[in-house]
């Protein structure tokens, strides 16, 4: 095939707005360590997007790693399984991190890990084989979205899908997971993403990345060159500018392609897919072994962390035991979070559980925790320059306060993705995207309102 | 183990709005450095006067009205640094004070503080002083180097074109308000917030340009024109304040060309001294409605041609 019919992008395209935010890449160089000193975990049957799953084991089972504790009939949801081997302990009700009540398995692990002998390679013929495998694989984005891998990769017939993307950005500050990702599993990077390319059917590969990890970046383009790892000669990396959020994924389309999606649509009507590094690298350690998504690497960093570095641990790791064995607390801990600190959820527990869509535990002390105070707006503006989606936050986050649902629907509310751009480079330190959420709480309820009018009629 | 709980980003830029006022403050330092020069210490005297009745007037306000306290933003004292370099050098201290307290009380407290104020208070103040103290608003002293047979000076734009040389009006040897007279000073403190990204220069430039391209069409010189009176003032501090002036790209250039056409217009063809205050209050007002004209297009929004918005 002529490689110039491709398009190629020389540079990234041009995108809007952003912040600089500290990259505090301080895990870069920490190769991940394997952790099982775990007596316990707890699986929660909410851990994606979409259905809940229902437990299907009971009190006292025995069960093995990779064994299914959790499935749900739905198309949008994916099973969870057993991260240890040993025994139900009991089945209790949660409440998540994201304030979701879950019911969750709670396991003893009897420190063996044994495999379920019921996994094998999965046998993949055909796309339906494929899909089908990756829902069993339990997968889902491993970004930090936790949408069910398998429904995103079950493009419609209609969508002509030409360009397979894939998120290695990493934009979030501490979080470095994607990045040893690469540098540990580059083969089963390689292998994944011709597993999923085949299937899609794509032209093209770009795996776009921040420019701030030139070793996986030069690891990366050695490798796409190389006959070896493409065959084909269809893959390139693309090294994307340092700038918070790169990896929102209609900002990574618009920076690899040039592409915008359009307001409500979504990323394959414009031909393209986006996976994270982790997720395809995943895709191949599946198809390779059958072992289901029972580990995930995480970043533990923050200033209140003794020892920061990288671990992979079975998910359902509650969050106490995993500081515990990164040396616990430097200082007393103020804040947790799980995932980063844009976008991170705080934990209002340490006893948590570690979730599949977790890339990074963060503990800070009592100094960094403690809240902006919120002045008034002065009306500087930066927050418009600042985000990537064009939108006026000001405006929308007053609106939300003021309740005023026509202005909300006028500035395009349901457009912000919740970045935190605004607010992190507010001068008067408001809480500009926490309003915003609310006004996007405004836009659902009045939508839910309509139709419910509607049906009434 | 107590953790606190909070909606992401966990993250705060270490701008705030009182290191931005106080980004301001330095801005305008050559301004009164000038000032200092020209008129002297009575200069200095007069910018500290109306800085300190500014922030304590503030003060005041926030105490009766049970507010919290927002003297350390610094912006009340930005306002009484600006209104004391937009006013004659020799003014009474009465007058001016009289001024700080119209500009927080009735401009910006009555209408909820920083950020709420619809016009600029330091120029809405400067205006109610014009028109209640005609005569001391506009007798301006002379500078030290002017020689000594006259106290009094008229400005450049009073005296008429060619009055005084470009070298007199770029460095500021002429008569006029404390901090307008010094083209060069106000220029290096508006370059200092460009490139200390406080302000947009789209205000200034397109205020300024617009300016130049009516005195030509008006039959002026040009550089006379932005060079004499409050234009670069205005253009540098006071149409680029934020509160007053529209968020939106495009709304800023508007804004600007209005402040332009309004400034040389009421200069030409009025009986007023000048018009850069009336100019930029007028537009001040029409800020929201050029804000909502201007509604940036949002990612991936399709907005057809004629659509309304």
């Amino acid at each position: 095939m002529n490689r110039e019919e491709l398009n190629f992008p020389k540079k990234p395209f041009f995108t809007r707005g952003g912040a600089k935010v500290p990259h505090r890449k301080n895990t870069a160089n920490c190769e991940s360590v394997v952790l099982t000193d775990i007596p316990e975990v707890m699986i929660p049957m909410s851990q994606h997007i979409g259905a809940h799953c229902k437990p299907v084991v009971a009190k006292g089972d025995k069960v093995y790693v990779g064994t299914v504790v959790g499935d749900s009939d739905a198309f949008v949801s994916a099973p969870v399984h057993s991260s240890v081997s040993g025994e139900v302990k009991d089945i209790i009700y949660i409440t998540l991190p994201n304030g979701v009540v879950s019911e969750t398995v709670v396991i003893t692990s009897d420190g063996l890990f044994e495999k379920d002998p019921a996994i094998k390679p999965p046998v993949v013929e055909n796309k339906a084989d494929f899909l089908k495998a990756v829902r069993a694989s339990g997968l889902v984005g491993l970004g930090g979205a936790g949408f069910p891998a398998h429904v995103k990769l079950n493009v419609p017939a209609d969508k002509e899908i030409d360009t397979l993307l894939i998120n290695c950005a990493e934009c979030e500050p501490y979080i470095t997971t994607d990045h040893r990702e690469v540098l540990e599993n580059s083969w089963n990077v390689f292998s994944g993403i011709y597993a999923v390319k085949d299937i899609l059917g794509v032209k093209r590969v770009i795996i776009g990345i921040e420019k701030n990890k030139p070793d996986a970046i030069k690891l990366l383009k050695e490798m796409a060159d190389n006959q070896k790892y493409d065959p084909d000669d269809v893959i390139r990396v693309l090294p994307l500018k340092s700038s918070y959020p790169q990896g929102a994924e209609k900002v990574l389309i618009k920076a690899c392609t040039g592409r915008v999606v359009p307001t409500g649509k979504l990323p394959s009507d414009v031909g393209c897919v986006v996976m994270n590094v982790a997720s395809v690298s995943f895709v191949a350690e599946y198809l390779k072994t059958g072992m289901p998504l029972v580990r995930k690497r995480l970043t533990v960093d923050g200033s209140a962390i003794k020892n920061p570095q990288n671990v992979i641990v079975p998910i359902g790791t509650p969050v106490n035991r995993l500081i515990e064995l990164c040396g616990g607390y430097k200082e007393e801990c103020g804040k947790l979070l799980m995932g980063g600190p844009m976008m991170g959820i705080a934990l209002f527990e340490d006893t948590a559980p570690v979730l599949k869509q977790n890339n990074a535990i963060l503990a800070f002390n009592k100094k960094e925790a403690s809240t902006a105070k919120g002045g008034s707006c002065i009306r500087c503006g930066k927050c418009i320059d600042a985000c990537p989606m064009g939108l006026v936050p000001t405006k929308i986050a007053l609106a939300a306060k003021k309740n005023q649902v026509d202005v909300l629907k006028e500035y395009n509310t349901m457009t912000c993705m919740e970045c935190g751009c605004c607010t992190v480079t507010c001068p008067a330190q408001r809480y500009i995207v926490q309003s915003i959420r609310l006004g996007k709480a405004i836009l659902r309820e009045e939508a839910r309102k309509e139709k419910g009018a509607e049906v009434k009629k | 183990m107590k953790l606190f709980v909070s909606s992401s980003p966990h993250l705060r830029s270490k701008k705030t709005t009182t290191g931005i006022m106080l980004d301001v403050i330095i801005a305008l330092m050559p301004a009164l450095v000038m000032a200092v020069v020209y008129f002297g210490f009575k200069a200095l005297l007069l910018a500290f006067i109306c800085v300190s009745s500014c922030v304590l007037t503030e003060y005041i306000c926030r105490k009766v009205m049970k507010r919290q306290n927002t003297i350390s933003d610094l912006s009340a004292a930005v306002t009484g640094l600006l209104l004391a370099l937009n006013l004659p050098a020799d003014i009474s201290p009465f007058i001016a004070v009289f001024g700080c307290i119209v500009a927080i009380v009735v401009v910006k407290q009555m209408f909820g503080g920083i950020g709420y104020n619809f016009v600029n208070p330091a120029l809405a103040a400067r205006v109610v002083l014009m028109v209640s103290f005609p005569t001391a608003m506009t007798t301006w002293t002379n500078t030290r180097f002017m020689g000594v047979d006259a106290v009094t000076s008229a400005t450049p734009l009073a005296a008429g074109e060619g009055a005084y040389s470009y070298l007199d009006l770029f460095l500021g040897n002429i008569g006029g308000s404390m901090g307008e007279v010094c083209t060069l000073a106000i220029l290096l403190g508006g370059i200092y917030l460009v490139v200390r990204r406080i302000i947009s220069p789209i205000i200034p430039v397109v205020y300024l340009g617009t300016a130049a391209i009516m005195s030509l069409i008006l039959g002026l010189d040009p550089l006379y024109q932005l060079m004499s009176g409050g234009i670069m003032l205005g253009a540098v501090f006071m149409a680029t304040d934020y509160v007053t002036s529209p968020i939106t790209k495009w709304g800023k250039v508007i804004f600007g060309v209005g402040l332009g056409v309004l400034t040389m217009l009421i200069r030409t063809y009025s009986n007023l001294p000048e018009g850069v205050s009336f100019a930029i209050l007028l537009m001040n007002i029409l800020v929201p409605h050029i804000e909502n004209l201007t509604k940036p297009k949002s990612f991936g929004e399709s907005r057809k041609k004629g659509e309304k918005v």
